[in-house]
């Protein structure tokens, strides 16, 4: 069990952060998407740009191991424009109407929010539903 | 303990989350996002008599993974419960002015507006209609704000720089022409 803890601990930050920063809140999210404040927006650019310098750090560095020994590769995305364009679509009717993405919403199930808790209901169906449809659905 | 209960600013919050990318490359090589475990969560529930392809595969292996989410409702509780901001949201006085018109009393009083969340047969049918909406797209997309924003852009792949067009196009759509129309 151990081996899992460093993954609990990153995913406490990880949770903590979201609700400290207030991106599970609605009233956030509606106004990021009417570019009325700078808050999200920096947010996600100031994390993308830790990602990238860190990525590149990483590529960089002599001895790419993780703690478990295993050599560090950054997968590809699978090629494609289709699935990514209508998904991302969709995914944004979701979040614009509900002002939760999936970190935030496990975030916010944990504050002991039941509505939050139908929204991953919720987002456990649609999951489903994809399964279900995949095969008929253009990629 | 002021920091532990006060809202933390975007310059932050941003490279902290930002600092998912690489600590889950040196925990275990894995690639940073959230959306998957919903996908897992159907991988462990599905009956044997439904057997759909997409959840057939060994969730085990898939087990971080779910420990990582499992602490994001731990931090969730620590930072919304054990460590709660007492203050409302501090929107900004834009956003304030517009959800007013939209017929809010108390915007940013809590997170989450009552008026969406508090237990409701039309609530709850309405928070449930959504989740369909993020699950079936992230699952289509193939990922959500942390997998394709955050760790695909981050890492330059074209295929996340779709989706999040994508992503910020139901986003715009659904807050500036859905949103007001549902709320008169």
């Amino acid at each position: 069990m151990t081996r899992y803890l460093p993954y609990l601990l990153v995913g406490v930050l990880f949770g903590f952060v979201l609700i400290k920063a207030e991106t599970a809140s609605w009233y956030r999210i509606q106004e990021m998407f009417h570019f009325q404040s700078f808050h999200m927006f920096g947010i996600l650019f100031s994390a993308i740009v830790t990602g990238l310098i860190s990525v590149q750090i990483v590529k960089r560095l002599n001895k790419q191991t993780a703690l478990d020994g295993q050599a560090i590769a950054i997968p590809e995305k699978a090629p494609g424009r289709k699935s990514y364009l209508f998904g991302g679509l969709i995914f944004g009717f979701g979040w614009g109407l509900i002002g939760l993405c999936p970190g935030p919403i496990f975030a916010l199930v944990g504050t002991g929010s039941l509505g939050a808790l139908v929204v991953l209901a919720g987002a456990l169906h649609g999951t489903w539903l994809y399964g279900a449809l995949k095969q008929h659905m253009p990629h | 303990m002021d920091w532990l209960t006060h809202p933390w600013p975007w310059y932050v919050a941003g490279p902290l989350i930002g600092l998912m990318v690489p600590m889950m490359l040196f925990i275990g090589n894995r690639s940073f996002g959230i959306s998957n475990n919903l996908r897992h969560l159907c991988a462990i529930t599905q009956p044997p008599k439904v057997d759909i392809d997409f959840f057939r595969y060994n969730w085990k292996e898939h087990t971080w993974s779910l420990v990582f989410v499992i602490g994001t409702g731990l931090g969730g509780y620590l930072a919304g419960v054990v460590f709660a901001n007492p203050l409302p949201v501090e929107l900004s006085p834009a956003a304030q002015e517009m959800l007013t018109s939209w017929g809010f009393t108390q915007p940013g009083h809590n997170l989450v507006p009552e008026e969406l969340f508090h237990t409701s047969v039309h609530n709850f049918t309405f928070l449930f209609a959504c989740g369909v909406l993020v699950g079936f797209g992230t699952r289509y997309a193939g990922g959500c704000t942390s997998g394709h924003a955050i760790t695909g852009l981050s890492t330059l792949q074209l295929p996340s720089l779709y989706a999040v067009l994508g992503i910020f196009g139901g986003g715009l759509f659904a807050s500036w022409f859905l949103v007001p129309r549902m709320l008169q």
